[in-house]
């Protein structure tokens, strides 16, 4: 009889073994592994972690099985060597001769090599030693776990720790969780399902060290955080274990490589499983591990078989969190996405086109379709005629007709079927409703309630108005914020606060956005929005930003900047002029004089932008903010200091203001004015807040322009003192920070509230005090330089060009 | 193909770009997902505008200066504005970034 060695007791070498013995192949099988037992379902090893299986359950061959075939067990014992002249296997208690040789040796995890990785206490995720480690130490009551790494393996050994009672934190390097498999929103979900079930996610966490006295006490990461942990698990990627092929001299690349029969370099070597390379390609999950297994038999049993690469499907076995990701959904070339979200059941699925077919696809919350697309993406399905229903599933096809536009998809959907998921109100009620005569959005909305609590489904009942009366429905209604959602500013900004909406894929996610990642005009207002009501929780995003908010300069109809330092109050000195002369000269600007009583200097090219900025931080200037949705200037006169007509400090309080207000992010722009008496020289009276001082005290007037259009500004109140003139002028910039929608002006804001609800809300002194209150906790972040965080590095390089080929030779 | 390595993923920002000055121009580097990149001329043609200062969306971007609006996978611009970009193609391996640049190269030798 031929004798096979094989070295490694895994998934794909059990399969193999399975196919030579039912063909009834003739060898005499010797079968090394380096774990101590035989072949087990190594991906069953997520619910023996987390006590749903024992270990006996998800063995796959056992002692009888092995006697059985004759199969000379040699567990526990690690091959060291391959000897290909005399063709024996040198395991550590002793050689085995072969005339055919398997390699079937798996992956190893990789351990990222951080100070503390060999600790007692630090372990992978691979095999059972791994998984009875975690098991005992979740067996301490109170115990806590960090798992590194939000991949596939790492949340289900963080979901198995939990289950079994432990304190569980998932560090994640990246801005979402699986960014292999899914996408942000679905990363998102998943997020907010493991939260769910009481497992901490930190993303964008990078770890610095594991500490302990002889063994894991804590986890430190790179921004200071202290966790503590009684174990670390590291599930962070693997590499192929083909080390004894590569010692042997068998041709490798990452993996030992073999040809579509799964044959190495040596005619007699065979290798099988996630230690071989096909065609570049390297292997993590079993499917394509068993054609090769299939192949492997074929080829050892002289019939013909080829091993070719095919599609992947993935799915998370942590039970209640349901998710399928299929094909190429983060490549290339002219692809086209269809977005579905039903934010009321956490579902999301999102499918990539190209070409009329379907060649991605990722689903949260519902993955009943999943193998249906699954199908279509391997077949290659032409999609073109479906494309419209495509999103539904299989159970909305075949209907002909119903799919071609949305309101036929509307018209086609039953009586019973649910609309409104806020109030339960189905499509029959909603269609007798306006049948008895609520022919608008809002009559609808008082006799049914559809549509009147989270607004999700206006666009929906908007649907049904329009099939169910035809052309005499005008759609009009309030405007949504863009096309990627049906949602107006406002009804955005209510949700965001009473959903506790705190990121920007939650809000499109949980509002149903239609687009995956919004659109300028979106993007900027939810950033705003965002960062408005919690301005401790929300990370500012410079992608959502225009070009000048996140280059902190205005650029140029030629590309270049401007650069415009703040002058408090328009007052400036001998050595601040000095400096900015000498700026203007050193980057070659050109200088003007502003309207808002500071010098700009322009045509300051984007790479010098750091540079120009050390060198006016250097003498005590900061940004201007002539660039933001936020305070640019405060004008003043020289009021009580110079002028004969003086009635007040006009300028001392232009510069209080202008020092309390600066760095904030407002809706649009906001402009201040402060006159010393009514000549008022300041031309306070056209600004978005002026005050104009009298003997009496301070006029504070708001919502004046000077623009397109152009407003005098209307009285808000008169006050006695300096500091009810500040509260004031705080308190209304807050109000506007809290309601106008994005790009309103504050009087264009003021013209839709009304300026007599203004002032009602701001004469209420607790309202006021809680208006300031807000105000400050936002300023305790934003009232800083922007220009000073970019003059060192990191920040500084990012101005400048990521490469410079035009020094390489044009070859 | 000549596969040059322009830096690593991580320096250019989710829905952010970065340049590549070349002897042709600026070329954009775009990342329009964790692992996702697109390359395009930086110019606009429009009126030149940089459209690696553009806002990233889908895998678009909308010019900083009038809000022409691209499509990173063709070059060709959206809407009813006529006019299309060059694109350049680029690829991630292990965490860098690499663009193609045989076209700049082939120019530059006519
Ligand atoms: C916890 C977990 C969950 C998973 N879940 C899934 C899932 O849901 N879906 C999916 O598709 N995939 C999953 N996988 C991946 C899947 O288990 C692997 O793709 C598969 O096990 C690889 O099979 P293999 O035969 O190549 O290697 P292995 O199953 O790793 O077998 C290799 C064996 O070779 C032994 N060995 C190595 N070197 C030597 C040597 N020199 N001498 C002797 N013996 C040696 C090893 O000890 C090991 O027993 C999961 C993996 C893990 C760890
Ligand atoms: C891209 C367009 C614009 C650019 C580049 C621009 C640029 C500027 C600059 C650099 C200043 C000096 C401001 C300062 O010192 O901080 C200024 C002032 C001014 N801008 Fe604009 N601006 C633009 C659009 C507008 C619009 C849309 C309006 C009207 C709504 C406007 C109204 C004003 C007014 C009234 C002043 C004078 C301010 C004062 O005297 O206090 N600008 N502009
Ligand atoms: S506004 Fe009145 S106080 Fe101020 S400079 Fe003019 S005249 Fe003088
Ligand atoms: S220059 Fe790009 S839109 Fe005008």
């Amino acid at each position: 009889m031929e004798r096979l060695v094989v070295i490694g007791a895994g998934m794909a070498s059990g399969r193999v073994l399975e196919h030579l013995f039912e063909a009834g192949a003739p060898f005499e099988v010797t079968l090394f592994n380096a774990e101590p037992r035989g072949n087990y379902n190594r991906i069953m090893l997520s619910p023996v972690l987390s006590g749903e299986k024992a270990f006996d359950e998800i063995v796959t061959h056992d002692d009888a099985w092995y006697a059985e075939h004759g199969v000379t067990c040699r567990f526990g014992e690690k091959v060291v060597a391959i000897d290909r002249s005399r063709k024996v296997v040198v395991g550590e208690r002793g050689e085995v001769p072969y005339d055919r040789l398997i390699i079937a040796t798996g992956s190893a995890p990789f351990i990222i090599p951080l100070p503390g990785h060999d600790l007692p206490g630090v372990v992978a995720y691979r095999d059972l030693e791994d998984t009875n480690a975690m098991i005992e130490a979740s067996a301490r009551p109170g115990a806590k776990a960090v798992v590194i790494g939000g991949g596939l393996l790492g949340l289900e050994a963080a979901a198995g720790l939990r289950l079994r009672g432990m304190d569980v934190t998932v560090l994640h390097l990246m801005g979402h969780l699986m960014e292999r498999q899914l996408d942000e929103a679905a990363g998102y979900l998943l997020k907010k399902d493991l939260e769910k079930r009481g497992i901490e996610v930190l993303l964008k966490a990078s770890t610095k060290a594991i500490e302990g006295q002889g063994k894991v006490e804590r986890v430190v990461l790179e921004d200071g955080t202290v966790l503590d942990a009684d174990i670390v698990c590291m599930a962070v990627g693997i590499r192929p274990a083909g080390q004894v092929g590569a010692d042997a001299g068998l041709t490798c690349g990452k993996a030992i490589t073999v040809d579509a029969q799964m044959r190495t370099s040596d005619p007699d070597i065979f290798a099988v499983g996630e230690c071989v390379e096909f065609e570049g390609n390297l292997f993590g999950l079993v499917a394509p591990l068993y054609d090769q297994a299939r192949v492997l038999a074929k080829t050892l049993l002289g019939e013909d078989d080829a091993f070719a690469m095919r599609e992947l499907s993935t799915k998370l076995k942590v039970t209640g969190c349901d998710l399928f990701s299929a094909g190429d959904f983060a490549e290339r070339e002219g692809r086209e996405d269809i977005v579905f979200r039903d934010p009321a059941r956490g579902i999301y699925k999102r499918l990539v086109i190209e070409d009329d077919r379907l060649i991605g696809a990722v689903m949260y919350g519902d993955t009943a379709d999943g193998n249906w697309f699954f199908g279509l993406i391997k077949d290659q399905t032409d999609i073109e005629e479906i494309r419209d229903t495509l999103i539904y599933g299989p159970a909305f096809q075949g209907g002909g007709a119903a799919g071609a536009d949305p309101l036929a998809a509307v018209a086609a959907l039953p009586p019973e079927a649910e609309i409104c998921g806020c109030n339960g109100v189905c499509k029959g009620q909603i269609v007798d409703a306006i049948g008895a005569g609520a022919d608008t959005l809002d009559a609808l909305r008082a006799q049914t309630k559809a549509s009147a609590s989270c607004g999700t489904c206006t666009g929906l009942v908007e649907q049904l108005l329009a099939v169910t009366l035809g052309d005499s429905f005008d759609a009009g209604g309030a405007k949504p914020v863009c096309g990627c959602t049906d949602l107006t500013h406002e009804d955005v900004r209510r949700l965001i606060k009473a959903r506790e909406l705190r990121t920007q894929p939650a809000v499109w996610q949980e509002l149903a956005w239609k687009t995956v990642n919004g659109c300028p005009t979106c993007r900027p207002a939810i950033n705003f929005y965002l960062l408005a009501e919690w301005p401790l929780d929300y990370q500012d995003d410079a992608q959502s930003r225009f070009v000048n908010e996140r280059n902190h300069a205005n650029i140029q109809k030629d590309g270049t900047y401007s650069v415009m330092p703040r002058m408090w109050g328009g007052m400036t000195t001998a050595d601040e002029l000095l400096a900015i002369a000498a700026a203007a000269k050193k980057y070659e600007a050109a200088v003007k004089v502003t309207g808002g009583q500071r010098i700009d200097l322009l045509g300051v090219k984007k790479e010098d932008l750091p540079a120009i900025w050390a060198d006016l931080n250097a003498a005590g200037m900061v940004s201007g903010h002539a660039y933001s949705k936020g305070l640019r200037t405060v004008k003043t006169c020289v009021g009580t200091d110079w002028c004969r007509f003086g009635t007040q400090d006009s300028t001392g309080l232009g510069i209080k203001l202008e020092k309390k207000l600066w760095g904030s992010w407002t809706p649009h722009k906001v402009k201040l004015g402060v006159s010393g008496c009514p000549r008022n020289c300041a031309e306070a009276t056209c600004k978005d807040v002026g005050v104009v001082c009298v003997d009496s005290g301070y006029q504070i007037g708001v919502a004046g322009a000077a623009g397109m259009d152009v407003r005098e500004t209307q009285r808000l109140v008169d006050v006695a003192s300096e500091e009810e003139a500040i509260e004031w002028t705080a308190a209304f910039v807050q109000l506007y920070r809290e309601h106008a929608r994005y790009l309103d002006r504050p009087y264009k804001w003021v013209d839709k509230v009304g300026l007599e609800w203004v002032k009602e809300v701001l004469s209420d002194s607790a309202e006021r005090a809680a208006l300031n209150e807000r105000f400050e906790i936002s300023q305790s972040v934003y009232r800083k330089d922007p220009w000073a965080e970019h003059t060192s590095e990191p920040e500084a390089e990012k101005f400048q060009p990521i490469a410079d080929l035009t020094m390489e030779p044009a070859e | 193909m000549i596969w040059t390595d322009i830096g690593t993923l991580a320096d250019i920002p989710l829905r952010g770009a970065r340049r590549v000055k070349t002897t042709k121009g600026c070329i954009a580097v775009f990342r329009t997902g964790e692992e996702e990149v697109f390359a395009t001329s930086n110019t606009c043609a429009h009126k030149q505008g940089p459209l690696a200062e553009g806002i990233v969306h889908g895998r678009k971007v909308t010019c900083p200066l009038h809000s022409w609006t691209y499509s990173l996978e063709t070059g060709e611009a959206q809407g009813a504005d006529e006019g299309a970009i060059a694109t350049y193609p680029v690829k991630i391996e292990a965490g860098r970034v690499l663009l193609d640049v045989s076209a700049l190269a082939e120019k530059a030798a006519a």
